[in-house]
């Protein structure tokens, strides 16, 4: 696949996420993933931090994607939009980590999935920032991430309503940006 | 919690709640209302509006006004958007200075030297300094409230455009009011006051416009 097919895949699933359709949103996210993993790898490897950081810096970068989908113009190529809010968030968060960036950071759509990349499991820095959500927020993120319920199970086991629990989790993934910003990791 | 958990989690909150540019439009729309209420509310029009908004001072103080709020009204909806540069919406912010720095040039040209400083210093200029910012609170509010939504390359810019079209907002709504009209008040107090605003825009959106 060029990278114009991968682009113009990628905007289509975008394209039909903001319109609600979660299959196609998780079709996006499983897809950019690996390259976000690529880049964030290579760069803390050049910039001599841990490479367990990497999935850590993928998650926060992730989230970022997650929250400002709404500036994607549907009408405009994905490609600069995507490279250009990674490379932000990158800076953002290897600047916290220690790490000084001096040199730019790669294109996301220009960087192929790298082999050794792969997801080392659980990370310890959602973790703790998941602590510092309130209930229900903390009990909703836990029931559908780790406990891969879906939006209605974890209503009907919380007796809220369905649109509760998705405004809850809106706001729960706002908070963990906030405290990505706020904490020197 | 793994990767792929995260992006479970990320899947069940997909459709996309805020669009950009409909909060900017949204918030253009009520900053100008709320600052004309004030106006309105306090001060008011300018009693001799239809007769003095013929005369060409008054008529280009109102046209600089507007030209300037609506240029950077238009930059808002570029600076929180990645992968889009603002270059050409910032450069169309060339087409009021010019006009200014021209009316100014022809106000020289045409009025005795010796009433420069009585123009320039105007009937209200400590007012205008006061009006100017207070009627903009209202619009920065509302603009900095709708680039939350954004995700701006450097937070303090995009703060600062807030600050520009809020204050160019505020002052075309004093424009309404204001007895001095000549383009050396214009290009003094005016200026001074938008750019009050604008360098509070800048201060708040570092602030808040990080994301």
């Amino acid at each position: 696949m060029t990278q114009a097919d991968r682009e113009a895949q990628w905007a289509e699933w975008m394209r039909r996420a903001m319109a609600g359709d979660s299959l196609a949103y998780r079709r996006f996210l499983a897809a950019v993933t690996p390259h976000l993993r690529a880049v964030a790898l290579r760069r803390c490897r050049s910039f001599g931090a841990s490479e367990s950081d990497v999935e850590d810096v993928v998650q926060e970068v992730l989230i970022a994607v997650h929250l400002k989908r709404g500036t994607w113009d549907p009408a405009r190529p994905i490609g600069p939009w995507l490279s250009t809010i990674v490379r932000n968030k990158l800076i953002d968060s290897l600047r916290r980590r220690g790490r000084e960036m001096t040199t730019p950071i790669d294109d996301v759509m220009e960087t192929l999935e790298a082999e050794e990349a792969t997801d080392p499991g659980d990370r310890l820095d959602i973790e703790a920032l998941l602590e510092r959500l309130k209930e229900p927020q903390r009990d909703i993120v836990r029931s559908i991430s780790l406990g891969g319920a879906g939006v209605r199970e974890t209503a009907e086991r919380l007796h809220m309503s369905e649109g509760a629990v998705r405004v809850a989790l809106h706001r729960a993934l706002k908070t963990l940006a906030r405290l990505y910003r706020s904490e020197t990791l | 919690m793994k990767t792929d958990e995260l992006i479970s989690l990320l899947t069940e909150d997909a459709p996309v709640r805020v669009r950009l540019d409909r909060a900017l439009g949204l918030a253009l729309g009520a900053g100008v209302i709320a600052a004309l209420g004030v106006l309105l509310a306090t001060v008011g029009l300018r009693p001799d509006l239809a007769q003095a908004a013929e005369t060409i001072r008054v008529m280009f103080k109102i046209g600089f006004t507007l030209a300037l709020a609506l240029c950077a009204g238009l930059l808002l909806f570029r600076v929180g958007r990645p992968g889009v540069a603002p270059g050409g919406r910032v450069r169309l912010l060339a087409i009021p200075l010019a006009l200014l720095v021209a009316a100014v040039l022809l106000e020289l040209a045409v009025l005795p030297p010796a009433r420069w400083v009585e123009c320039l210093e105007g009937l209200h200029a400590s007012f205008c300094l006061f009006f100017i910012p207070t009627v903009s609170l209202a619009p920065l509010a509302a603009i900095l409230w709708a680039l939350r939504a954004s995700a701006p390359a450097d937070p303090g810019l995009a703060g600062a455009a807030a600050g520009l079209a809020a204050g160019a907002i505020g002052a075309t709504v004093y424009a309404l009011h204001c007895p001095d009209d000549s383009p050396l008040f214009l290009a003094t107090w005016y200026a001074l006051a938008i750019l009050i605003v604008t360098a509070a825009g800048y201060v708040l959106g570092r602030r808040l416009l990080r994301w």
